[in-house]
């Protein structure tokens, strides 16, 4: 079995089950406030460490290219509420231009 | 729709096939935990470091399960068909109810949309990148990934203490690319930050 599909049976038990345990087994009970909190707090540090590594690595090395300079301009372009959409292709647009004028 | 057509650009940068890309969309139903997941794998990271990065940012749909129970009181089948609906979307329509019965419905409208619009993108954005690293690399998609990781995580920045541990998470992960292998530095670094941070009070 390929690593993607172990990946995607595992990813898939998983998340249906994280999904599934309240609603199937805990009823009306509340969560611990201090484990709700880290609940809450995770996904967070999980986005944000995905950005910055996705933005300056390539492999195990800190690279400094066109991409850095697209999530640069999705940043500002977040700061000024522009949708999703938009940001993600100002992103896409702004790497490729900077990349083919270094090229 | 948006994030659909980037999770399926991203399959093909992965090398997943079809098959499986459309798997992911309609067994795992939760697009910032494909995204992750896949995203590791891309980077060259092991199963284990990708399906952790998944679940880590699924907990949240642990606390939507919680908040949403006391609502779902069909027989057990239903609410097991019912959770598989349970995503940022639908939770959050729902929990903007006050009624029970108008609480499941929104689970299950809101829910069933976004899961057939999600299945359409992926199909469509994987079409749209196909499996060419050129195009990848030409028109700048892969700084979609990041970029759609910043715009989910943006929101979340408004509040001081989620802010200071985004800032620690970044830190370490970036001090981690160079020492750890691949796919880790993700893990390591929002497990860290939010055990250093997470229980200290402001």
């Amino acid at each position: 079995m390929s690593a993607a599909t172990t990946t995607l049976i595992a990813l898939a038990l998983g998340t249906y089950a994280l999904k599934a345990v309240a609603p199937l087994a805990l009823g009306g009970r509340q969560l611990d406030r201090r484990i709700g909190r880290l609940v809450d707090l995770l996904p967070t540090a999980m986005l944000a460490a995905l950005a910055v590594v996705g933005a300056v690595s390539a492999g195990d090395r800190l690279v400094l290219d066109a991409r850095a300079a697209g999530v640069g301009v999705a940043a500002l372009g977040l700061r000024f509420r522009l949708p999703f959409a938009v940001v993600v292709v100002l992103a896409a647009v702004t790497t490729a231009s900077v990349r083919a004028a270094m090229a | 729709m948006p994030f659909g057509l980037a999770f399926g650009a991203l399959t093909s940068q992965a090398n997943l096939t079809l098959w499986q890309a459309t798997a992911f969309s309609v067994l795992v139903f939760s697009g910032s935990a494909q995204f992750a997941a896949v995203d590791v794998l891309r980077q060259g990271g092991t199963v284990v470091a990708a399906v952790i990065a998944g679940l880590m940012l699924n907990l949240r749909s642990l606390s939507f399960g919680i908040a949403l129970a006391p609502s779902l009181r069909g027989p057990i089948w239903k609410r097991a068909l019912q959770s598989h609906l349970i995503i940022d979307e639908s939770a959050a329509v729902a929990l903007s109810l006050s009624d029970h019965i108008a609480r499941v419905r929104a689970v299950v409208f809101t829910g069933s949309v976004m899961f057939t619009a999600w299945n359409i993108a992926t199909i469509a954005g994987r079409a749209i990148a196909g499996a060419n690293g050129d195009l990848v690399s030409s028109f700048g998609l892969d700084a979609t990934v990041p970029a759609a990781f910043l715009a989910l995580l943006w929101p979340r920045l408004a509040d001081y203490r989620q802010r200071r541990v985004a800032i620690v998470s970044m830190l370490i992960a970036v001090l981690g690319v160079p020492l750890l292998p691949r796919g880790l530095p993700i893990v390591i670094s929002s497990a860290a930050a939010v055990a250093g941070l997470g229980s200290t009070r402001t």
